[in-house]
């Protein structure tokens, strides 16, 4: 027992954070009689995309109690841990309350301490730093860090002010660290976004695969759903694929231990016995399906240069340009073993063209069970032939008759370097099966935040998004856009902007100097993280960071706002199953903070059209219609439209004409008080205006929401959208649930986009000529790519990491709950006993974790609640003082963009 | 000759008072102890302590093993405290036993009130966690067992059932303890998250039963009829003993 | 220096005043210089140092990491300690009383009361009750009050008293099989709540202070004591320390036994035969080296065998006894 150990311990013990709250019920004696002047209202939880109902109590101005809403289909009135503190996340004693500046002698410095301003004081500051950004580098020299988390009126509000007030598309949610490969994965599939079934699928399912979604800790409340399933029907069969043992193999039937990356073998190797075994449902596929296939050299959307890299980042980078194939990517691409691949399509990754089904079937060829299980075998310690067996029981379940078959998935497949590939193939097996878009049967990708659906996805807040499905490149889209939002023609950008990890490097090339982070902590949750705290801090940027506590980001910021936390506005979210739900404002921020959606309108007031509809710069722009690397100067237009130069953003995108229709006060509102109405001191009901505006772009377009009023009916509890004639709908391209399916279909994939393809066989295009595919789901093959960084001599372990059930993402919120904090107080590094014993290493010591970017150092915990497999480590990213992310590689699924925080090299070692 | 004798006597009794004021405070300091040690069952020891009254007798209450822990867990008892004074004990919601493989308050221990006989952690027996289902989460169907998932012998000493709930189609999992490898660390009444933790570290000595020894549960005990019967000749009922002619000869009233 | 230097002590009726022995009698000299003063108090001074120098290795140790090439400098308390992680030390009472719960201790415990044993049983038994026990800074100050107040014995109660409560400590360790003493020591309660924290163990002390303040004089340390039951018993014939006393200089006075806490070793009679206070009850704390106005008293180290020590080896140098007189 050395002393340094003991205080080492003792000081991680007591770790960072814990700021304690309690919600103050005075010295209630008779709990009925202290109730009685309680309000309840009812609401949604502030957490993961699972999409709780929530029952919220207040009394004074304060939140006094929560419930699980009983009457809420999806959570019947429980809560997973988390959700039963709602009631204390907004009230840790570290809030934020006033906005704070980096002064020195009362002037901004970027050096200086953060010091309490005014709110006009703030925003004076981020105006004039503002203008010198947008002036010197364009619209695409300023960005925003949106969320999903965003209520859907806030992003909403944030993208219209970028998109049609800055012109500039470079706003992005940190949904693209989450969603974005389940994205391009629908919309290369269906053309179209977003789930076709909902959760009712797990009550009528046979068979529920896990891919790489720990459902037991990320959605609590689903997997209660689908324990009861398992419990209730004895043909249930749960199996669980991950890359170490975790709480859902609990009760999975088989438990399947993969490498890294080899889900795209596994996958492959199911395709090819469906064929093989005659399984194809060949009407379906024949009727409502075509096969296809892109390129695989591709690149992991790193940089391109290592120009920023650290000496030992240079290696893994160098493999964005060349890779040279392993033995098992060489047969699995058809190639020969060594051979040198320039990625030549790093630019161009998501092209891809129609193939036909003898292409498909030569393309899985390779993937039999002998190669597939000798590669993706993940636990040393398991028997080729063990792994083998499980891997046909898989195959069988899938393959069985009238066995029904949901996939689910979070960022086991999204959080990959070839994340839109593995979505896709699990489309392709459930559409070869036949098993899509019915009860019970579908692939199913579970959203990990609350709004992330609801906003990031359907309002659009990506870089490269419009609302309802629509992108900026379709000039179509913009026109439809440009028409509803009452712009002059090509007022909007063409060009998509960065996405959020290219923001982060564009910081670091010093492409963007204004930076506005919103709901979300970009400087926790992005992966390399030493290079963008860096260029934040050290580089000539200004960061605005909006936040209610106190994290990574906002130390980085330069400038903190105080916002309002979920209870302390009105807001909307939309769950992974579609539905949206509403809540109202149930107290008033406190002290000097105010709700996001003030924050952009305000901010939006300080300029005028004349700043921003004049011609602008936009490097690199090449658009049809478009002068290169220029927006017109649009003003002329809009002089024609009605609007002058001098009229302020404000009125021209906010408090318009057809926003003031929706008067404040409101009956639906009960009392209940709106705190940006009354801080920006008007009369017409913002949030509900936005909402109107906003449904517009879905209504009739496949995206259907109902009026602002239906969700805040009493007895309405979210609706899944499509909602035609009040209506919702169940399940996607099925005739029989989903209106938009042409009459007499049967099943009718309508999304409308990439619905043209030239066609070719695997190896490219051969016929240039597009063909028409409307009402078609496409079959993709994909073949297996090794990750970009694997264990060496050196780094010598997988490292992984993820969430934890008891704390929410960067922990801002759940580390305020003290009895939260108390549960989880610090990150540990979940390992094999085996692994730790080689290194020297007991459950408890401390230990180093090091990798290519960067070292944090935690506590080893070779027990607990993950188990891992020989040669991979666990973890978890809630802990700021275990930075995980200056571990982590931030190479990208090159289609979507999401950076694969599941896997790079590390070596671990004794501090 | 007088003085002499009335000076022993003097002497005698004395002797005889002293003894007696002695054997009074005797008595007093009979009953405290007692008292402490009969009043205390509620005191979570550190591991590999042995049986309370091996622990009480042996443990010199130096403080040693509260300076061995790493983690502040241990303390010893206050005068006044609910703990019999100068022993080492903890109170796992404040702290609990981290279970450091080498169990450094083991090596600290002079006397051997923390047992030498422990050679891994995992087996000492500080308590038994118990859990109080009608104010336990998770056993009213919320998604927390953080128990369980904090638990350091996860699924050997909290393992979690899936029960199904009548409400609605949400499984409960609810957590279940068991006393055969449960260390009584306290790691799960320290991370329960109600306000008063719904499972707690009590001996187990104050919850646990425990059946006949004459019965063996079916399903639980394997054995097979014995094929090579041995006919005992132990006659453990003495002859002379014999209640039923005892009771057959009372001569009593019918 | 010569004997009309000395101050004669003077009578209440204002003759000077000699000794049953017919010697005059002095007036103890305050030494006006710090260096004297110290030399007077250089015991008191000592004890104290090394009571709280103890007390802070412990506490040093438990609460702010002190340490000797890398293990903890003094771990544990007065019941058992480690030094450096090496060297273990144990109560040999409470160790006794441990073994006669028939509960066997480790090897580690018995060798550290062993150690103990050996040092205290060499040096002189109850060195440790005025040299290190805690509880004496309490009942010297309640001693020191008690003198200024000239507060008188409430009850009075045999010295011997401590030895039965000794006894009694054994027989109920036995009966009840824990190490009784231990259980209720006020000794424990004050150390250890000064290392580890206070709870209700001031209590105890407090009583040990109103009883050495009002009732009886040195009441605990004196009289009940059975830890100090203990020592006196160990130290009694094998220790090396002891007060040597030069009967051609002392004039009967009474100054060492009125300051002695344990008067009854300072029998003149005995004194003179022997040449040295017995060694045993003594507990060594130098008080009446300090207060003898004739330098008559002084600790003597004998590694040799007691018996062997003459009285004329007492006589002491006279330089010593002019530097003790000089004001």
């Amino acid at each position: 027992m050395s002393i340094t150990r003991r205080e080492f311990l003792k000081s991680n013990i007591a770790a960072v954070t814990a700021t304690t709250v309690g919600i103050p019920v005075s010295q209630v004696v008779n709990a009925a009689e202290a109730e009685q002047d309680w309000q309840w209202d009812k609401s949604v939880c502030r957490f993961c995309g699972t999409g709780c109902g929530i029952m919220v109590a207040t009394k004074n101005g304060r939140i006094v109690a929560t419930k699980g809403d009983p009457d809420a289909p999806v959570n019947k009135g429980l809560n997973c841990i988390k959700g039963y503190f709602l009631g204390k996340i907004q009230y840790g004693k570290d809030r934020l309350t006033k906005p704070l500046m980096r002064m020195t002698d009362g002037q901004f410095d970027k050096k200086g301490n953060f010091q309490v301003v005014s709110w006009e004081r703030a925003f004076d500051e981020m105006e004039k730093q503002f203008r010198k950004a947008y002036g010197e580098k364009g619209p695409h020299g300023v960005s925003i860090f949106g969320s999903g988390q965003y209520t859907i009126q806030e992003g909403y509000a944030a993208a219209k002010l970028m998109k049609a007030g800055f012109r500039s598309n470079n706003i992005d949610p940190n949904a693209r660290h989450c969603m974005a490969s389940a994205v391009v994965g629908f919309i290369q599939t269906f053309g179209i976004d977003e789930p076709a079934g909902n959760y009712d699928d797990i009550e009528y399912t046979d068979t529920a695969v896990l891919w790489g979604a720990n459902m037991a800790e990320m959605h609590p409340i689903l997997w209660a759903r689908a324990s009861d399933r398992k419990l209730s029907h004895d043909k249930m069969k749960i199996v669980n694929l991950t890359t170490y043992s975790n709480m859902c193999s609990d009760i999975s039937d088989v438990e399947i231990i993969f490498k890294p990356n080899t889900d795209l073998a596994i996958q492959n190797y199911i395709a090819r016995e469906i064929i093989k075994r005659d399984a194809v449902d060949h009407d379906f596929v024949k009727k409502h399906c075509v096969f296809a296939t892109g390129p695989y050299d591709i690149g992991y959307g790193m940089r391109g240069t290592d120009k920023f890299a650290y000496a030992a980042e240079k290696d893994t980078q160098a493999k964005e340009r060349k890779v040279t194939l392993d033995a098992a990517e060489a047969i699995a691409q058809r190639r020969k073993p060594g051979e040198v691949v320039k990625q030549g399509n790093t630019k161009k990754p998501v092209k891809h063209w129609m193939i036909g089904f003898e292409d498909f079937k030569k393309g899985v060829e390779p993937y039999t069970l002998d190669f597939v299980a000798e590669l993706a075998k993940g636990d040393p310690d398991e028997s080729l032939a063990s792994f083998k067996k499980k891997l046909k029981q898989l195959a069988d379940l899938y393959i069985e008759k009238d066995r029904k078959v949901v996939s689910f998935w979070t960022m086991g497949f999204n959080q990959h370097q070839r994340g839109s590939w593995v979505n896709e193939q699990c489309y392709a097996n459930h559409l070869l099966l036949g098993k899509q878009s019915k009860p019970g049967d579908g692939a199913f990708s579970l959203t990990g935040q609350p709004s992330a659906c609801g906003t990031a996805r359907e309002v659009g807040t990506f870089a490269h998004r419009l609302p309802a499905d629509m992108v900026v490149m379709n000039p179509k889209h913009r026109a439809r856009s440009e028409k509803l939002w009452k712009l002059p023609a090509k007022t909007l950008n063409p060009k998509v902007g960065s996405h959020y990890t290219k923001l982060m490097r564009d910081l670091e090339d010093g492409k963007v100097k204004w930076a506005w982070i919103q709901v979300c902590n970009p400087f926790q949750n992005t992966a390399n993280a030493n290079h963008w705290i860096t260029a934040a801090r050290e580089m000539d940027n200004f960061i605005v960071c909006s936040e209610a506590y106190p994290g990574i980001s906002a130390k980085v910021a330069d400038l903190i706002l105080p916002v309002a936390m979920i209870y302390e506005k009105w807001g909307m979210y939309g769950n992974a199953e579609r539905r949206t739900q509403a809540w109202r404002e149930q107290v008033a921020p406190p002290g000097d903070a105010r709700t996001d959606v003030w924050t952009l309108l305000e901010f939006s007031k300080r300029f005028k059209l004349k700043d921003v509809w004049g011609e602008k710069k936009i490097p690199g722009l090449k658009s049809k219609g478009f002068k290169e690397g220029k927006l017109p100067d649009v003003l002329a237009d809009a002089g024609k439209m009605g609007y002058s130069p001098e009229d302020s953003l404000y009125k021209v995108l906010f408090e318009n004409d057809f926003t003031k229709q929706y008067k404040w006060p409101d009956a639906i509102a009960k009392g209940h008080a709106n705190s940006t109405v009354e801080d920006l001191g008007v009369d017409w009901f913002v949030e509900k205006g936005l909402f109107e505006e906003y449904a517009q772009f879905g209504r009739g377009h496949q995206h259907d929401l109902a009026q602002f009023d239906v969700y805040y009916d009493d007895k309405v509890r979210g609706l899944k959208w499509p909602v035609i004639d009040g209506k919702e709908t169940q399940w996607r391209f099925n005739e029989r649930w989903d209106p938009y399916c042409k009459a007499g279909s049967g099943f009718d994939f309508y999304g409308p986009a990439l619905k043209a393809l030239p066609s070719g066989d695997l190896d490219g295009v051969k016929n240039k000529n597009k063909t028409k595919l409307a009402g078609k789901a496409k079959i993709f093959f994909r073949p297996y790519a090794a990750p970009v960084e694997q264990p060496d001599t050196n780094y010598d372990m997988w490292m992984t990491t993820g969430r934890v059930l008891e704390h929410w993402h960067s922990g801002t919120m759940t580390r305020r709950v003290e009895e939260l904090h108390r549960a989880v107080p610090a990150a540990q590094i979940f390992m094999n006993p085996d692994d730790a014993d080689k290194r020297g290493l007991a459950r408890n010591d401390l230990a180093w974790v090091e990798s290519r970017r960067g070292k944090i150092k935690a506590r080893i915990e070779t027990q607990g609640r993950n188990r891992m497999p020989k040669g991979t480590i666990f973890v978890p990213w809630f802990d700021e003082g275990v930075f995980i992310n200056k571990v982590t590689l931030d190479a990208t699924c090159p289609m979507s963009k999401e950076t694969d925080f599941k896997k790079c090299a590390v070596k671990v070692y004794k501090v | 000759m007088t003085t002499n004798r009335k000076s022993r006597r003097e002497f005698l009794l004395k002797t005889l008072q002293g003894s007696a004021l002695t054997a009074t405070g005797a008595l007093g300091w009979f009953y405290l102890i007692q008292q402490q040690a009969q009043a205390s069952p509620h005191a979570v020891r550190p591991p590999g302590a042995e049986s309370r009254e091996e622990f009480y007798a042996r443990c010199i209450k130096c403080g040693q093993c509260v300076q061995a822990c790493p983690f502040d867990t241990l303390d010893l008892a206050e005068a006044g405290s609910y703990v019999p004074v100068g022993t080492p004990y903890f109170v796992p919601r404040q702290t609990p036993c981290y279970l450091c493989p080498d169990i450094p308050c083991q090596e600290a221990c002079p006397t051997g009130a923390i047992s030498e006989t422990l050679e891994k952690i995992e087996d000492s027996r500080m308590g038994l966690a118990v859990i109080d289902i009608e104010n336990c989460l998770s056993w009213q169907g919320l998604r927390c067992e953080i128990c369980y998932r904090e638990c350091p012998l996860k699924d050997t000493a909290i393992s979690v059932e899936h029960q199904p709930r009548r409400l609605s189609k949400h499984a409960m999992l609810v957590p279940l303890v068991h006393s055969d490898a449960c260390t009584g660390c306290g790691i799960c009444e320290k991370v329960c998250p109600t306000q008063q933790a719904a499972i707690r570290i009590v001996p187990p000595e104050l919850v646990q039963g425990e059946i006949g020894e004459h019965y063996r549960l079916g399903w639980k005990s394997e054995t097979s009829i014995t094929q090579d019967f041995k006919s005992s000749t132990d006659q453990s009922a003495k002859d002379s003993e014999n209640p039923a002619l005892d009771y057959l000869n009372q001569d009593n009233e019918l | 220096m010569n004997e009309s230097d000395l101050k004669p002590k003077l009578g209440r009726d204002g003759e000077p005043m000699v000794g049953t022995n017919g010697r005059p009698m002095h007036e103890l000299l305050d030494p006006p210089q710090l260096r004297g003063k110290i030399t007077v108090w250089r015991f008191v001074i000592l004890r104290r140092i090394t009571q709280i120098g103890i007390l802070l290795l412990f506490f040093g140790t438990a609460h702010w990491g002190w340490s000797l090439a890398g293990e903890p400098l003094l771990s544990g308390n007065l019941s058992g300690s480690e030094f450096a992680g090496l060297i273990p030390m144990a109560d040999p009472f409470a160790v006794l009383q441990i073994v006669l719960t028939r509960a066997i201790p480790d090897t580690e415990v018995l060798i550290g009361a062993a150690l103990i044993l050996a040092l205290y049983g060499l040096i002189a038994g109850r060195v440790f009750c005025v040299w290190v026990c805690p509880v004496n800074l309490v009942t010297d100050l309640a001693g020191w009050l008690r003198r200024r107040l000239h507060i008188k014995d409430l009850l009075h109660l045999p010295r011997t008293t401590r030895y039965l409560v000794l006894v009694a400590a054994l027989l109920l360790s036995a009966i009840t099989a824990v190490a009784a003493f231990e259980w209720i020591s006020p000794i424990g309660m004050l150390h250890r709540e000064l290392i580890y924290g206070i709870g209700l163990g001031w209590i105890a002390v407090l009583g040990i202070f109103i009883l050495d303040l009002f009732v009886i004089r040195h009441g605990w340390c004196g009289h009940l004591c059975p830890l100090g039951a203990f020592y006196s018993i160990i130290g009694r014939r094998t220790a090396r320390l002891v007060v040597a006393f030069d009967t051609a200089s002392c004039t009967h006075c009474g100054e060492c036994a009125t300051v002695c806490p344990e008067p009854q070793v300072l029998n003149l009679k005995k004194l003179e035969q022997t040449g040295w206070v017995t060694p045993g009850e003594c507990s060594a704390c130098g008080r009446c080296v300090g207060s003898c106005p004739e330098a008559s008293l002084e600790f003597h180290w004998s590694l040799g065998r007691r018996d062997g020590l003459e009285p004329k080896f007492t006589q002491f140098s006279p330089e010593i006894i002019s530097q003790r007189r000089s004001p």
